[in-house]
Order: structure tokens, then C-alpha cells, then sequence
């Protein structure tokens, strides 16, 4: 009896030190990020985030054109993501015969593990070119009057980086999403099947409302991996530090900017603004996950899994 | 069950205790093997742009004297100068001097050694123009702050007549990492034309008024050959070994020059005489008919006051080596090498490291 009881105890405490390794990790983060901002932090304060200048040579830096870059290449990149992966993930799973079902797993799974920079090669000499000779130009016939497809189109820009994004999520969103819905109990498709529903019927509206939260997990994991995702974006977006209306246009995110800037940066407070763009893209990360959870909070009906 | 996990935490624990062990005992950070006991590692760090050449200058100065071992990491100028006002390497490297500002940060005085010479072409990609095109520093500035806009502007005709240049829209391409190369490139237009220099300025980062950013030399040059009407810089070593077509540019005399080894070497011998003593000088736009407009010396940053009497002796013996024999080297990898002028004046220097 005892024996049991001590093993218990041990494990309770060996799990909790893990967990808990975890939180100070973030907490040590947040303190560096913080205590090696304090330069830009005291000479522009709230300014930072609304500042559109972004200037080494005088001293004056803004965050606002990479906080835009940043949200808009994701939000382009969840837009055409998620219904990708989605509906790859229903056919997968619940409409694909089972040995096409996992040959083509394997294949996506393989997908996700490819590095980011074979992504931002891709991005160069496919994704960039295509967009350039044909797919700019036909967006620009058929929505110019919109604009979002206005401007000249060099092929890199904003569309370029936030469709090389939604091919780097699709695979995270695909995987997730099949696996959450193989764990649907079979009896809930049965009822459906029995009270009359056709096989598209039940998979739309039984078995994909009871996943909603296994989806929408995936889509968070996809959104963290776009927020952050720096090699891929700056290959193609431009890099160019400019808010435009149109996706054609050049832009920048947080990561590709820190990423190509810090090694040179000279000088305690140009180094230090990058520091502090690294601190606002975790506090964006933050936000964004937030909000994204008090949406899924309020809109969940009894019913759904786990 | 609980045997096993109870098993299994134990191995666990066991392993994870062995490891850090080992690790606190290993040997210390340099990563060399075991070396003779004689052997001086000596460490060095900062600008990637001589990397190459610092690469076989170090391989071959360890050829002849097996017991001094140089280890040298291409993390960036700004880097270099951190580790070496931070104390971290022995040495730094870097593309621009560094500034007064940077210089007051340092506990002993930094020494500048300029090793070898570079320079930056323009390249670009003009639907059916095949031909060499020259430019002026005053359209180059104005293509750079977006005045100059279409490839047959009469400022770019006026220059290169019998060229029938397009009414394409020029697409600018820029650095969009910091780099010693958009140091060099910034320092030249801020020279020939004031407008530049009131907007911009001149540094390894800029606030670019136009333009797309590639990372890298490869970056620029995959973003110019891939659009059509782009023009870029690059460095000319990496021009010259990617065949990439490059123009001339005019000199301070007047003179269109294209680049070359030659006439990167009369660039700095043409500052020769008023070099000043502790070599922080911009070399752009040089006098002199011959001289290439936009080139520049990269700089090994030693401390002038070293410790270790043995460091000490190696990095002296190093600079004269490299001033005398190394030079040999340099143009077989595309650098240019240093006037003789100012070999004999860093020469001079070397005694000032006590």
C-alpha cells in the first residue's frame, strides 16, 4: 500500500516539474524579450506599434507595416488553407476508399516535415514566376476593379507570401483534422445514416459539428506556424516595409525583417526596436489565439467531443 | 505495470544525470581535437563579404606554421563588432570602420587593418538590351530615390547613345538584409547626390524610398533575373563568377569605367596621400582616370592593447604575412588587392600592437 501511494506522489511531482519547466520557459522568454527592449521601449513607447517609418540610419522606428504584413499574409494563408484542408481532410477521411486514404497521409505528413526554406525555394521558382506572367495578370482582368488587385505586378508581394504560408499549414490543418474525425464514434454516423441522412449529409452535419474543436485546434496550430514563419515569407514577399491596399504590392513581416536585420544591426537601439518586434509578434500571437478562443467559447453547442 | 513505469522513470532519470555529467566534464568550448600542446587557437568574427578569403588565408597560414590554428566566423559586421567590444574573439572583421560612437564602447583602442579591396556593380535586366549600359552616380541616385522611372528616360539615353532602350518601368532591387555591401552602395550615392543623402543616408540598413529587398547577393540577383526591367547591385566577385551583366559606371573624372581588379586597386591608391592614420576612410568615388567609383576596403578590427604575449606575437606575425605574401593571393578569388602605398603604412601600424 504504501508503495503505491509513493509512486503516485513521484509521479504527481515528476509531471508537474515538466508543465511547469514549460511555463518558465515562456516566462524567461517574455522577461528577456522585455528587459532587452527597454531602449525603444522608453524613447517611443506606445508610438512603436503605430509608427510606419522604419529608418536605422535616423533612429526612428515604427512597427505598424510589419504588424500588417504579418496579419495579412496569415489571413491570406488561413483563408485559402482551411477550406483546402478541410475538405481534404473530410474526403480523407470519411469519403476516400482506406488505401488512398493512407498513401496519401503518408505523403501529407511527409509535406510537413519539409523545411521551411525548400518552401521559400519553391516559392522563388514556381510559386513567384507563375504568379508574375499568369496569375497576377488574370486576377487583375478578372477583380481589378477591387483594390486588392490593383498596382504593378512584380510576383512577389503580399499574395505570393501568403499563398507560399497556406501551402506550408495545409499539411498541419489536413493531418490534425483527418485524425479528429476517424475519432468520431462510429454510432454517430450510424444514427444519422438510420434517421435517413445521404452519406453527405451525415459527414456535413453530424460528424464535422461533433470535431468542430479537433478542427479548430489544427487551425490554431496552422495559424502559429504562419504568424511565425520567417525564411519562406522573406524569399517572396518583397521585403519592402510599406502598408498598400493591394496584395500585389510588396510588404514584410515581423520574422523575415528580424531575421535579415538583426546580424547587422548596429547600434543599442536598432538592435533593441528588433528585439521589441520580436516581443510584439509574441504579444500578436497572444491576442490572436485569444480571440480566436473566445469565438470558438461562445459559438460551441453541447454535443461536440473531447 | 507500475513496476515498469517505475522501470522506466529510473532509466530515465539515470540517463538524463549521465549525460549532463559527461557534459560538464567534456573539454572546453572550442571544438578543436585534442591539439599538440604547442597550438594557439586564435578566434576571429564578422564580415562575410571576405569570408572566402579568409577562409584560404587562415588554411594556408596554418600550412606553414602548423602550430596556430584561426578560426574565423562569417556572422556579419555587426556582429563582429559586438563579439569584439564584448570581448568575446581575439579579432573582428568588418566591412565599414567602425564609427566614433561604436570605437568610445571599447575598454582598449581597436586598430583597423584594411586586408583586401571590393567593390559593387550595378546589374540589372532590360528586355532586349544585351549591351553594357552606362550610368552616371546621378541616375543611379535618382533610379534609387524613384525619380527615374522608365528605362528610356532621357538622362539614361543621353549617356548611351545607339542603345535603343525600352519604355519598360524600371524595377529597383535592394539588400534586405544589412550588409556591407549596401554600406558601400549608399555611401557612393550619398557622395553624388545631395538629395540622397538629406533622405536617406548611408548605412548597412536603410530606409529604401523604393524598391523590392532580396536576402543576400543571390536574393538580388535571382529577383533582377527574374523580372524584367529590374536593376540591382551586387558585389563584383559575385558578379564576375555568376557571369552576371554589369554596367559602367562614370567616375569622379568623368571617365565610364566597368569594373574591374584594376581599377579597384587605383581607387585606393588614389586616396593614398591623404589617407589618415588610422585608415577610416570612405574610397568611393575616387579621383583618378582609371579608378572605379564604387569600391571599398574591408577592415580586420585587432585590439592595440593584447594580453597574451603569445596572441600577441601570432596576430603581428599574421598582418605581415598577409601584407606581404597574402596579398598574392587575393586576386585568384576575385578580390582586389591593396595599393602598395597603403601596405607600407599598415606595416607601420603593426608595431603600434603592444
Amino acid at each position: 500500500m504504501q508503495g503505491l501511494r509513493s509512486g503516485d506522489t513521484f509521479a504527481h511531482v515528476v509531471t508537474l516539474l515538466c508543465a511547469a519547466s514549460i511555463l518558465l520557459v515562456t516566462v524567461a522568454l517574455v522577461h528577456q524579450l522585455y528587459i532587452n527592449s527597454t531602449s525603444p521601449i522608453h524613447k517611443f513607447g506606445f508610438r512603436f506599434l503605430t509608427g510606419r517609418t522604419w529608418d536605422p540610419v535616423s533612429g526612428e522606428f515604427g512597427a505598424l507595416p510589419f504588424i500588417y504584413g504579418t496579419l495579412v499574409t496569415s489571413a491570406l494563408a488561413l483563408l485559402v488553407a482551411v477550406p483546402l484542408g478541410v475538405g481534404a481532410a473530410i474526403f480523407l477521411s470519411e469519403l476516400a476508399p482506406p488505401r488512398i486514404s493512407n498513401a496519401m497521409t503518408f505523403v501529407i505528413e511527409l509535406l510537413a516535415a519539409v523545411p521551411s526554406v525548400i518552401y521559400g525555394l519553391l516559392g522563388i521558382f514556381i510559386l513567384v514566376p507563375f504568379l508574375r506572367q499568369y496569375g497576377e495578370p488574370f486576377l487583375k482582368r478578372t477583380l481589378g476593379f477591387l483594390p486588392l488587385f490593383q498596382g504593378p505586378m512584380y510576383g512577389v508581394g503580399m499574395l505570393a507570401g501568403g499563398l507560399i504560408l497556406a501551402i506550408m499549414v495545409v499539411p498541419f490543418i489536413i493531418s490534425l483534422s483527418r485524425e479528429i474525425l476517424m475519432a468520431v464514434p462510429v454510432e454517430q454516423r450510424e444514427a444519422a445514416l438510420g434517421l435517413g441522412a445521404t452519406k453527405w449529409e451525415s459527414t456535413w452535419q453530424v460528424v464535422v459539428p461533433y470535431a468542430r474543436i479537433g478542427i479548430m485546434a489544427s487551425i490554431f496550430l496552422a495559424l502559429g506556424r504562419a504568424l511565425g514563419e520567417t525564411m519562406a515569407v522573406t524569399m517572396v514577399i518583397g521585403n519592402d516595409p510599406r502598408i498598400s491596399a493591394s496584395l500585389f504590392a510588396p510588404g514584410y513581416s515581423i520574422a523575415a525583417v528580424i531575421a535579415n536585420e538583426f546580424t547587422e544591426a548596429t547600434g543599442n537601439l536598432y538592435l533593441q526596436a528588433l528585439i521589441e518586434l520580436g516581443l510584439v509578434l509574441f504579444a500578436l500571437t497572444i491576442v490572436i489565439n485569444g480571440l480566436a478562443r473566445i469565438v470558438i467559447i461562445s459559438t460551441t453547442q453541447k454535443g461536440s467531443g473531447h | 505495470m507500475k513496476r515498469l513505469s517505475h522501470l522506466a522513470i529510473i532509466i530515465v532519470s539515470a540517463a538524463l544525470v549521465f549525460t549532463s555529467l559527461v557534459a560538464f566534464h567534456s573539454s572546453p568550448s572550442n571544438a578543436a581535437p585534442v591539439p599538440a600542446p604547442a597550438t594557439v587557437m586564435l578566434n576571429g568574427a564578422g564580415a562575410t563579404f571576405p569570408y572566402p578569403l579568409y577562409s584560404k588565408w587562415f588554411s594556408d597560414y596554418n600550412k606553414i606554421h602548423s602550430d596556430i590554428q584561426i578560426n574565423y566566423q562569417s556572422i556579419g559586421s555587426g556582429g563582429g563588432i559586438r563579439q569584439l567590444l564584448s570581448g568575446t574573439v581575439d579579432f573582428g572583421a568588418s566591412d565599414a570602420p567602425m564609427n566614433d560612437e561604436q570605437l568610445g564602447q571599447s575598454k582598449t583602442k581597436i586598430l583597423h587593418f584594411p586586408t583586401v579591396l571590393g567593390a559593387v556593380v550595378p546589374t540589372y535586366n532590360v528586355s532586349g538590351v544585351p549591351q553594357e549600359l552606362n550610368f552616371t552616380g546621378q541616375i543611379l541616385a535618382e533610379i534609387y530615390l524613384g525619380k527615374i522611372t522608365k528605362w528610356n528616360d532621357p538622362e539614361i539615353s543621353k549617356y548611351n547613345n545607339g542603345v535603343s532602350l525600352p519604355a519598360q518601368d524600371i524595377v529597383v532591387v535592394h539588400r534586405s538584409d544589412g550588409s556591407g555591401t549596401s554600406y558601400v552602395w549608399t555611401d557612393y550615392l550619398s557622395k553624388v547626390s545631395t538629395e540622397w543623402q538629406s533622405k536617406v543616408g548611408k548605412n548597412t540598413s536603410v530606409n529604401w524610398p523604393v524598391g523590392l529587398g532580396g536576402k543576400g547577393n543571390e536574393g538580388v540577383t535571382g529577383l533582377v533575373k527574374e523580372t524584367p526591367g529590374a536593376i540591382g547591385y551586387v558585389e563584383l566577385i559575385y558578379a564576375v563568377q555568376n557571369k552576371l551583366p554589369y554596367g559602367r559606371v562614370q567616375n569622379a573624372a568623368g571617365a565610364f569605367v566597368k569594373a574591374n581588379l584594376a581599377g579597384v586597386t587605383a581607387a585606393a591608391a588614389s586616396y593614398a596621400t591623404t589617407m589618415p592614420e588610422d585608415f577610416r576612410i570612405s574610397i568611393t568615388n575616387a579621383s583618378g582616370k582609371a579608378a572605379y567609383p564604387i569600391a571599398s576596403f574591408t577592415y580586420l578590427l585587432i585590439p592595440k592593447k593584447i594580453e597574451d604575449a603569445n596572441k600577441k606575437n601570432i596576430i603581428k606575425g599574421f598582418l605581415a604575412w598577409m601584407l606581404n605574401d597574402g596579398q598574392g593571393a587575393v586576386e585568384a578569388l576575385s578580390y582586389a588587392r591593396l595599393p602598395k602605398e597603403v601596405i607600407a603604412k599598415e606595416l607601420k601600424q603593426i608595431s603600434q600592437i603592444q
